[in-house]
């Protein structure tokens, strides 16, 4: 296939490589660089003095990072399980079926796409307040669904578009029972949806910043914000070790995911509705 | 071995005020191969799903050798159903889909497996069970599909257009495979078509559905020889009906006196003919002869179709192409009707 590509084709994929690695890959390699700097001037290439100190400190027991950072996965987690919970049912029924006011509802769901969140926070922040869940965990999983929701709505709805139900009916009059049937065959065939969705719902929490602020109120005190402490309190050196954990786990779900985000497998098919 | 009674089954799909099937009753003989016959939306496949349980019925019963099945649950009624698109889960191999209904029922590994090989065997697949769904012809997966339904030994087996996606020749081979395999195991079968052609070859009954009703249960001579009426006669291809008056032994129309058969009705009505039963040319002593004027000569290869022109009536022959190709237009040629090919409705 590489063999018939157009030259113009070639091209494309040369520049848009080039583009990625320009934005994505070059601004990390001051903070990579600063993670492991005793000092670097002005108008210095590279710093004077190499140290694992901001390591250590990354990794003490005063810097809470590591606490910080469970916090952050618990989080992240809970949010994901509950997005799959909500958006795979929702998917089915926008991806199956017509019904009155269908649109209505999936503008609803992408709203928060659209939508600044701070304009939403304030409001969910009061009433909050009247549930009791602000400053506390739960209550910044809830508000982590806003973001995280449309992401696997979105998946799962793409996923269901292509998916013919006929299957289901066909394992019942074989004699599979409702639970066996879905997992025997709709769990198969919507997994690559769960997959992707599910960790696009995972970043997105997982990053999140000014919700988490808002609702939990300082009290939740995930890595974002510890990262923005410490970028704000101008401690390059330890916001490089911090930031550099932090990226780990896109990085992960990237390399582990490529094959599937590729545009070639219907689970990223719902974003061509965005 | 099933008996199986639909008695009045009806269905109205929520925001439809014409029902999509109307009062439907047919008693299915224990072992029975029967067609439901219909063009796409006559509420067959509807039925098929109300048997099934994929669909609630709106009234009306079905009946498994006396006892309703309606409240039982798709799993527990022993229907198993073979869609039109065989419906092989992608993500097992086709031993595992075979095996599927038993795993469903909690047989053990041992047994699955023998029982898997000897339907592989009997579909004529024996070594393709290693496979994946999407490595077989269409002609496979069929065998596979039909496999995967009569492993659990159901008490009715239903099939969608089981036919229709095979090409001729794997028709027939098709066709000898599902009846051979339904009279052995005495499975009470009932297929749902459009095409006239494929229930005539497969059922032994055809319940011919139009517009949600039916028009006719029967054996599939009948459907030729004695159509309810006309609507029926030109689904099977009919093509002739002539408008007079019968003594209940002759018809009187621009056709002439022609003679009827024993047992046809008497009044006003049409006068059908097959297009084929009509014969061409003079016989000494017989009865109905008439003469026409071609008006038309089709040839389609194995036969040859003719408009004839008989008073201010044209009617439809099939001939043998060797024997009319010396006909022209306005050629006057003697034919004969045989009476037992006449119907009256």
């Amino acid at each position: 296939m590489i063999g018939r590509e157009s030259l113009s084709m070639r091209g494309f994929r040369f520049l848009t490589g080039a583009v990625l690695i320009t934005w994505m890959v070059l601004p990390l390699i001051p903070l990579a660089i600063w993670s492991f700097a005793r000092g670097w001037f002005f108008p210095d290439l590279l710093p004077a003095q190499w140290s694992l100190q901001a390591w250590d400190y990354a990794f003490s027991e005063t810097a809470g990072v590591l606490d910080s950072l469970w916090l952050t996965t618990l989080i992240a987690i809970v949010a994901t399980i509950l997005s799959i919970l909500v958006g795979v049912p929702a998917g089915r029924a926008l991806g199956l079926y017509r019904f009155r006011g269908k649109e209505f509802i999936e503008l609803m769901i992408l709203a928060p796409t659209i939508v600044p969140g701070i304009a939403v926070v304030l409001g969910i922040h009061s009433v909050f307040i009247a549930m009791g869940l602000n400053n506390t965990v739960a209550g910044v999983i809830l508000v982590h669904l806003i973001p995280t929701l449309p992401y696997m709505v979105l998946v799962m709805s793409g996923i269901f578009a292509n998916y013919d139900p006929s299957f289901e009916a066909q394992a019942r009059s074989l004699g599979a029972s409702a639970f066996k049937t879905f997992w025997y065959v709709t769990f198969p065939a919507i997994l690559p949806g769960i997959i992707v969705g599910g960790l696009f719902a995972f970043l997105v929490s997982w990053s999140q910043y000014i919700l988490t602020l808002l609702v939990g109120g300082g009290r939740v005190v995930t890595l974002p914000l510890l990262l923005f402490n410490f970028a704000a309190s101008g401690r390059n050196d330890i916001t490089g070790a911090i930031g550099m954990i932090y990226i780990l786990p896109g990085i992960a779900i990237l390399l582990l995911t490529a094959r599937h985000l590729s545009g070639r497998s219907g689970a990223v098919g719902g974003f061509g509705r965005i | 071995m099933t008996h199986v009674s639909i008695e009045q089954l009806t269905k109205v799909y929520p925001g439809s005020t014409e029902p999509s099937l109307d009062r439907l009753t047919l008693e299915i003989d224990s072992g029975e191969l029967t067609a439901l016959l219909g063009p796409s939306g006559c509420g067959k496949t509807t039925t098929m799903k109300m048997i099934a349980g994929l669909l609630a019925p709106t009234s009306g019963d079905v009946r498994f050798d006396g006892r309703s099945i309606l409240n039982d649950k798709p799993e527990h009624r022993g229907v198993v159903m073979v869609f039109q698109n065989y419906l092989l889960f992608p993500y097992m191999s086709v031993a595992e889909n075979i095996g599927f209904g038993l795993k469903m029922r909690k047989v053990n590994k041992a047994e699955i497996e023998r029982r898997v090989q000897e339907m592989l065997d009997l579909v004529k697949l024996p070594d393709l069970g290693k496979r994946r769904p999407s490595e077989l012809s269409g002609g496979q997966q069929q065998r596979v599909a039909l496999a995967r339904a009569l492993i659990v030994q159901p008490n009715v087996l239903l099939l969608d257009e089981p036919l229709s996606n095979l090409d001729a020749y794997l028709r027939f081979e098709m066709r000898d495979l599902i009846r051979s395999l339904q009279q052995e195991m005495g499975i009470t079968t009932i297929f749902v078509t459009h095409d006239q052609e494929e229930a005539v070859v497969l059922a032994d009954r055809i319940a011919l559905i139009l517009e949600g009703r039916l028009k006719q249960y029967d054996s599939a001579d009948m459907f030729y020889k004695r159509p309810v009426d006309e609507a029926t006669a030109r689904f099977f291809g009919g093509q002739n009906f002539i408008h007079g008056r019968s003594d209940g032994k002759a018809f009187d129309s621009a056709l002439g006196h022609l003679v009827l058969p024993a047992g046809a009705a008497s009044g006003e009505g049409k006068l059908t003919f097959r297009p084929e039963n009509v014969r061409i040319g003079l016989q000494n002593g017989a009865e109905n002869q008439l003469e026409g004027t071609v008006v038309d000569r089709i040839y389609l290869g194995t036969q040859t179709r003719l408009k004839l022109r008989i008073g201010d009536e044209v009617i439809d022959v099939i001939a043998n192409p060797e024997e009319v190709e010396s006909f022209e237009q306005g050629q006057t040629v003697p034919i004969r009707l045989p009476p037992g090919s006449l119907w009256v409705l």
